[in-house]
């Protein structure tokens, strides 16, 4: 009995790591699309203004923007930010009236979300209700590639305008989709100005390990720095991927000091980035000039880390200093100063990323002056604006439709300021750095 | 590689392995005391990185006089739970403990992301290094792995030496006998299951001093632990020591000749045969 019992146990705890394992390179099924059309999807044309200076009030319509967020599980925390980025805009443009449309119309927006547990499969499920039980309007995309992958197949088929933030992988909108459009800097573009920078400040440094989360968004990354670093001539002494389980990163770090590298870039999300930091440091491999890890080091929380953080350089999505002229929009300044007022927090790109969808939705209705899908996503191929979060234009063609190519990357690190705190300095591009690089990373 | 880099894997993978000892532990002394699984041993992992951490961060204490506060808090914790959510449901089929520890492993998850966030925490704190040869040895690591080894060897005394650990080994040996003998046995029961709450809380405490953690980061090691109890022999718990250092040199060593993705697929193959083989451990008695 006793045996028996720790054999199944032990049995399905092995069955559910495999099914975790398989479950990150399943393809997405889709749930068969029923033929409905969202109903009131458009005023009614008679309630509509007939002229103009009519002295009858305008008809008010609310318009529903359904996404999910990851409240609970291992995602919460950057897509809570995003949440609350999204949430701040969507306040903000109703309490200032609204967005009229062409024909007098006021629109007002309306939030309908739910939590999806940082789990693939609630999205799908969720999304689903969203498009058919909710009758949402418009949908924004979860937070993380992984999410948002199987969050655009059903946007896509049930003919949903989609904006994707907090989704950098460029895997999703190179499957034809139309209605899918990414605010994001495409994973392909995140950290070759990583490698800019290195061979801006060294061209002496010659090897580089990659060290890398096994995720969709970190994989994609990685691949396309890799083959850039080859193109400028850099020798690749370490391409390794790793659990997104891994605590202890000993022996890959062992393995970095043993090959000499100049350079370690990688990483994937808050948890094991700043894990990887800390034993780069303790461990203090000599070879090492040079540290550019993903998505945690610009998180204002990476300072906990103490002399750890120190030198870490991190591409970021957006950043306070980056200094933007919005032709729509708030100023980063006006950004920072509502969110903090809102959330008691600075906030970081997550937060900026899930305004900026918000922000892109708005033009693209007010340039359609309409909420018709077919005019609005006609609004959204034409764009191209500038906003706080920098700018933001889709690439049109068939072969990678919604995929942003207007908006770049700035690579922030962690600094000292005279008081000896820790502080994150823009470095990269070099037209808007806040401070120099600090290299090598030791001194 | 190099023999400074092996000697350095060799050393990291035998410090990191004693801390998965008595996390594995305390899973495998419930386990061998009461036949409970105790599913909510990654969360109470987990809770032991937390107490640690709000013991350095706020009270401002050294990580190594914290760790016997996380014992004490561990101990407690274990007897509330132990008359809360187990007593009932021991002598009923096996499921319901399992059910029941799973809940409460739920309760403190659930918990612990609307109180603390899924943000990773960093007790920021250093001893040092030392340098041997061509390996250094980090002031932390070689500080937890020498409380984790007093920690079994306290164990190992108090279970075989002790008039209060007979007593434990009695009612895990047979219930009703030590009953009969007068031995309290639903206090026993408590204690036991308190002591191995205290092992998973004082194993998270010395990992929180090492590496960066979450409140979900117990799920690894719960799994480790599960695959170190199986080496090791369910309810040995010097076995769960050994098992901790073959698992942590599994760990250490793996990755310098193959990939690091290779290592679970090792270990659950280990875990696997391990079970079909040799199902009290490799160093469990003959049935």
């Amino acid at each position: 009995m006793k045996r028996t019992l720790i054999i199944l146990v032990s049995l399905l705890l092995v069955a559910s790591l495999a099914l975790t394992a398989c479950n990150q390179n399943t393809p997405t099924q889709a749930p068969e699309p029923e033929k409905t059309e969202a109903p009131a999807e458009q005023p009614a044309a008679t309630e509509a203004p007939a002229a103009t200076e009519a002295p009858a009030a305008p008809a008010a319509k609310t318009v529903t923007i359904g996404f999910t967020a990851s409240l609970t599980g291992k995602l919460n925390v950057s897509s809570t930010r995003q949440n609350n980025g999204l949430q701040l805009w969507m306040d903000q443009v109703n309490e200032a009236g609204g967005i009229t449309l062409a024909d007098g119309t006021v629109v007002t927006f309306e939030p309908k979300f739910y939590d999806d547990e940082s789990s693939k499969d609630r999205v799908q499920e969720l999304y689903t209700k969203l498009a058919t039980e909710d009758n949402a309007d418009f949908l924004i995309s979860p937070y993380s590639s992984g999410l948002t992958a199987a969050a655009a197949v059903i946007a896509e088929q049930y003919g949903k305008i989609m904006i994707t933030t907090g989704a950098a992988s460029d895997a999703t909108y190179k499957q034809g989709f139309a209605l899918v459009y990414q605010a994001y800097t495409p994973s392909s573009r995140y950290m070759t100005g990583a490698i800019d920078l290195l061979k801006n400040a060294d061209p002496d440094a010659k090897k580089i390990a990659f060290v890398y989360e096994n995720s969709k968004f970190s994989t994609g990354v990685v691949e396309a720095a890799k083959a850039y670093a080859e193109e400028q001539g850099y020798e690749v002494v370490v391409f390794e991927g790793y659990d997104p389980e891994t605590t202890d990163f000993g022996p890959i770090i062992n393995k970095i000091a043993e090959s000499q590298a100049d350079a370690v870039l990688g990483g994937g999300h808050f948890q094991d980035g700043s894990t990887i930091a800390k034993q780069l440091f303790e461990k203090n491999v000599e070879s090492v000039k040079y540290i550019a890890l993903l998505v945690a080091p610009p998180n204002p929380d990476f300072a906990d880390l103490g002399d750890a953080a120190f030198g870490v350089v991190g591409p970021s999505q957006w950043e306070p200093d980056a200094a933007y002229t919005p032709d729509f929009g708030p100023t980063s300044e006006e950004f920072v100063n509502a969110y903090q007022a809102a959330f008691g927090e600075a906030p970081d790109y997550h937060s900026a990323g899930g305004y900026a969808a918000g922000l892109i939705l708005q033009k693209a209705i007010e340039d359609a002056g309409s909420l018709d899908t077919d005019a609005v996503k006609a609004a959204l191929d034409a764009m191209d604006m500038t906003i706080f979060f920098g700018n933001i234009k889709f690439d049109t063609t068939e072969e990678a439709h919604g995929l942003q190519i207007g908006h770049s990357m700035v690579y922030i690190q962690w600094q000292r300021d005279d008081n000896g705190n820790l502080v994150k300095e823009v470095v990269w591009p070099l037209n808007g750095a806040t401070a120099d690089l600090v290299y090598p990373i030791g001194e | 590689m190099g023999s400074s880099g092996l000697l350095t894997s060799l050393v990291d993978g035998i410090l990191i392995g004693v801390i998965y000892g008595i996390a594995a532990m305390g899973l495998t002394l419930i386990w061998g005391v009461m036949d409970v699984i105790n599913l909510s041993h990654g969360a109470i992992i987990a809770l032991g990185m937390f107490i640690m951490y709000f013991f350095f961060t706020i009270a401002g204490l050294s990580p190594f006089i914290a760790f016997l506060l996380v014992a004490i808090a561990g101990l407690l914790l274990g007897i509330i739970i132990y008359f809360i959510a187990i007593h009932r449901v021991l002598n009923a089929p096996s499921l319901s403990t399992l059910l029941a520890t799973f809940s409460v492993n739920m309760i403190i998850i659930g918990l612990g992301t609307a109180f603390l966030s899924t943000s990773p925490r960093n007790i920021d704190f250093s001893l040092g290094k030392i340098h041997l040869g061509g390996v250094t040895i980090l002031g932390t690591r070689l500080v937890s792995a020498l409380i984790a080894v007093l920690v079994a060897g306290g164990l190992y005394l108090f279970l075989y030496r002790t008039r209060l650990g007979k007593y434990v080994r009695a009612v895990a040996n047979n219930r009703s006998a030590a009953e009969l003998m007068g031995i309290p046995s639903t206090q026993i029961l408590a204690f036991s299951f308190g002591l191995g709450t205290m092992l998973a809380a004082i194993a998270g405490a010395l990992i929180a001093s090492l590496l960066p953690f979450t409140i979900l980061a117990g799920g690894a090691y719960e799994l480790k632990s599960f695959v170190i109890g199986v080496l090791g022999g369910l309810g040995n718990p010097l076995g769960s020591l050994a098992g901790g250092l073959i698992l942590g040199l599994i760990e250490s060593l793996i990755p310098i000749y193959m990939p690091n993705t290779w290592v679970p697929v090792i270990e659950f193959v280990l875990f696997v045969v391990t079970l079909l083989f040799l199902p009290n451990g490799l160093f469990g008695e003959k049935e």
